[in-house]
C-alpha cells in the first residue's frame, strides 16, 4: 500500500470514528486489565501456596499483637505496625513470586503474550491481582482494632494510616517481587531474590553510623521504614507517596525491560 | 491476506529465520514445512506478535504487525506449539477467560463458548480441569481458544501433534472450513497432513524457504522419474526383466520383493514423460505373463522434503 492510500484511509478513519472510538478503545483495554486480575486473583485461590503464606502472615501477626495485649495489657496497635514491614518482606514475594516465573516456565506467557494486550497492561492486570490478594490478608488483621475497640475509645487516624502506609508499602514489595519473578523461570529463585531486594530496602536506615554524615540523609530517606513510619504516625505525607510511587515505577520499569529482552 | 518480506530473527549467534519471505491470500491454507530446528515456531511467532524481528516486515491484512501488535494480535488466532493452558482451570472457566481477554461482548461469550464446543467436540469435557484433559482433548481446546473470536487470520503451530488418527482427520476437517474463508498459517513436519490440508506449501530449511507453491507442482518438479511396480507370475525372471528393458523409453527395470513362489516383483523406471502403461500391458499379454498388479508411483511429497532438506 503507496504512503498516499495510507494516509487517505487513516484520514478516513479519523473523520468517521472521532473520540468516541477512541473512549471505547480505551475502556476495552482496562476491561482487559480487569480481566486479567480477576483471572489471576481466582488463580491464587487454586494453589494451596497461596492459603499457607496467608496463614503464616496472620499467625505471626496476630501473635505479635496478642502477645501485647495479653502479657502486657496495653491496648494498641503498635507492635503489628512495627512487626509489619518484615513480616511484609516475606509475604509480598510469596504473593509475587508465581506471576511471571509460572507463565514462562510452563509456556502459557506465549499465550498471554498474544493476546491483544500491552505489556503494561498485562503487569497492571497481575500486579492489581496481588495488590487484591495482599487487601484480602491484610484486611483479616482489620479485626485486630476492631477488637481493641470494644474495649475504650481508640485513636483512628494513626490505624488508618498505618493500613493505608500497608498497602502502599506492600504495593511497593509486590511490584519488587513482579519484577524479580520476570528474571527466573523458577519461582523459588524469584521469591528469594524479591526478598533480598525489600530486604535491603529495609536495611538501608538500619546502618546509618557506617555512613559518612553527608550521606546520613539520603539513606535514611531510601530506607523503607522511615517512610511506613510516618503512615503510622497518622500523618499521609506527599513525600512517602512519591517515595513508595517512585520504588513502584521503577520496578515497574525493570520488569518491563527484562520482559522486552525475551521478544 | 498475510506477507512476509525479508523476515529475519537471531537468537544470539543463531539465525533462527533469515530473509524469508512469502505470502498467503485470503481463502489460503498455507503448510509450512521443514525440519526440526528450521524457523517454522519462530515464524509463526514472529507474525502472531511474541516476537519481534531483527528485519524485515510482516503485513496481516492491511496492517503492519510489529507497529500495530495490538490491533493485529485483535484479528489473528494462535494455537501456540506445545499449546500452553492453564491446567488448574476448567474448560468453561478458561473459555469465559479467552472470550473475555479478546474483547467478546459478556452476552456473545456463551453462543460463542456453545458454538467452540459444537466445532471442537468439547461437549463432555466443560466441567473438566484442563490439566486432567488427555493431550488430544487438551488440543482440541487450544483450538477452541484460537478460533473463539472467529479469527480472520489463523496460526496453527503443530495443530495435530499428539492427537489419535479419528481426531486427526475430525481436526483437518475443520481446517479446511475453515481455510475456505479465512486465511489459515499452519506448520507441521508431517507431511501427510500438510498433503491433506494445505492449499499451498512452503518449505523451510535453516531459515530460508526453499520451496513455494501446490503441493502437486512441489512432487512433480522436484522428481523427474516415473516408477511402474509391477507384479508379474508365469515367465522367468531374467527373461522378463530382459523383455522389459528393450521397451522404449525405459532407463532401468530392477526385481523388488516378490509376493509370493510364482508371482515376481519388478521396477519400471522412465522418464516422467513416458507413460508406459499401454505397452506393459500389451507386452505381458503376447508373451504368456500374467499381470497380477501394476501401478504407478506417485512421488511423495516426502521425497521432496528430502531432497530440498538435506544437507
Amino acid at each position: 500500500m503507496s504512503l498516499k492510500t495510507k494516509i487517505a484511509t487513516l484520514q478516513e478513519r479519523t473523520a468517521s470514528a472521532p473520540a468516541a472510538l477512541e473512549v471505547a478503545n480505551i475502556i476495552k483495554s482496562w476491561k482487559r486489565v480487569a480481566i486479567l486480575a480477576k483471572k489471576e486473583l481466582y488463580s491464587y485461590f487454586f494453589s494451596p501456596i497461596a492459603y499457607v503464606v496467608m496463614v503464616i502472615y496472620l499467625v505471626f501477626a496476630g501473635y505479635f499483637f496478642f502477645s501485647r495485649f495479653f502479657l502486657f495489657g496495653q491496648i494498641e496497635l503498635r507492635t503489628y505496625f512495627v512487626t509489619a514491614p518484615l513480616l511484609l518482606m516475606f509475604l509480598a514475594p510469596a504473593i509475587t513470586m508465581r506471576l511471571l516465573s509460572e507463565e514462562i516456565n510452563t509456556g502459557s506467557y506465549e499465550m498471554l503474550m498474544t493476546l491483544p494486550l500491552t505489556q503494561t497492561q498485562m503487569l497492571l492486570g497481575k500486579l492489581l491481582a496481588a495488590l487484591a490478594f495482599l487487601a484480602i490478608t491484610i484486611g483479616v488483621t482489620l479485626s485486630y482494632p476492631l477488637t481493641l475497640s470494644t474495649f475504650g475509645p481508640m485513636d483512628w487516624g494513626p490505624i488508618i494510616g498505618g493500613y493505608l502506609g500497608l498497602l502502599a508499602l506492600g504495593g511497593a514489595y509486590l511490584s519488587i517481587g513482579l519484577f524479580t519473578s520476570a528474571l527466573t523461570r523458577n519461582q523459588i529463585v524469584a521469591f528469594i531474590l524479591g526478598f533480598a531486594i525489600c530486604f535491603m530496602l529495609f536495611l538501608v536506615d538500619k546502618m546509618l553510623m557506617f555512613i559518612p554524615g553527608f550521606l546520613v540523609g539520603i539513606f535514611e530517606y531510601l530506607g523503607v521504614e522511615y517512610h511506613f513510619q510516618n503512615f503510622t504516625r497518622g500523618v499521609i505525607d506527599t513525600k512517602d507517596l512519591i517515595y513508595f510511587g517512585s520504588i513502584i515505577t521503577v520496578a515497574f520499569a525493570g520488569t518491563r525491560i527484562v520482559l522486552e529482552r525475551r521478544k | 491476506m498475510i506477507r512476509i518480506e525479508d523476515l529475519s530473527k537471531n537468537f544470539g549467534q543463531v539465525k533462527a529465520v533469515d530473509t524469508l519471505s512469502f505470502e498467503v491470500s485470503h481463502g489460503e491454507i498455507l503448510g509450512l514445512l521443514g525440519p526440526n530446528g528450521a524457523g517454522k515456531t519462530t515464524t509463526l511467532r514472529l507474525i502472531a506478535g511474541f516476537l519481534r524481528p531483527d528485519a524485515g516486515r510482516i503485513q496481516v491484512g492491511e496492517m503492519d504487525a510489529v507497529e500495530e501488535t495490538e490491533q493485529v494480535r485483535e484479528k489473528i488466532g494462535y494455537l501456540p506449539e506445545y499449546n500452553p493452558l492453564y491446567h488448574d482451570f476448567l474448560v468453561y472457566d478458561y473459555l469465559q477467560y479467552i472470550a473475555g481477554m479478546r474483547g467478546i461482548a459478556p452476552l456473545m461469550r456463551e453462543a460463542r463458548i456453545r458454538e467452540m464446543v459444537e466445532v471442537c467436540g468439547l461437549s463432555s469435557l466443560m466441567d473438566k480441569k484442563i490439566g486432567e484433559l488427555s493431550k488430544g482433548n487438551r488440543q482440541r481446546v487450544g483450538l477452541a481458544q484460537a478460533m473463539i473470536h472467529d479469527p480472520e487470520f489463523l496460526i496453527l503451530d503443530e495443530p495435530t501433534a499428539g492427537l489419535d488418527p479419528n481426531q486427526i482427520s475430525e481436526i483437518r476437517n475443520i481446517i479446511r472450513r475453515l481455510g475456505e474463508h479465512k486465511t489459515v498459517i499452519l506448520s507441521s513436519h508431517i507431511l501427510s497432513e500438510v498433503e491433506a490440508t494445505c492449499s499451498r506449501v512452503v518449505i523451510i530449511h535453516q531459515g530460508r524457504v526453499v520451496a513455494d507453491g501446490d503441493p502437486r507442482e512441489l512432487q512433480h518438479g522436484a522428481v523427474n522419474e516415473s516408477r511402474l511396480h509391477l507384479k508379474i507370475a508365469k515367465g522367468k525372471s531374467d527373461q522378463v526383466l530382459d523383455t522389459l528393458k528393450k521397451l522404449p523409453g525405459v532407463t532401468q527395470v530392477e526385481t523388488t520383493q516378490d509376493e509370493s513362489a510364482e508371482i515376481k516383483g519388478y521396477l519400471v523406471r522412465s522418464p516422467r514423460e513416458n507413460d508406459l502403461r499401454p505397452e506393459i500391458f500389451q507386452l505381458s499379454n503376447k508373451s504368456g505373463w500374467v499381470l497380477y498388479e501394476m501401478h504407478r508411483e506417485v512421488v511423495s511429497l516426502e521425497e521432496v522434503f528430502r531432497k530440498l532438506t538435506a544437507n
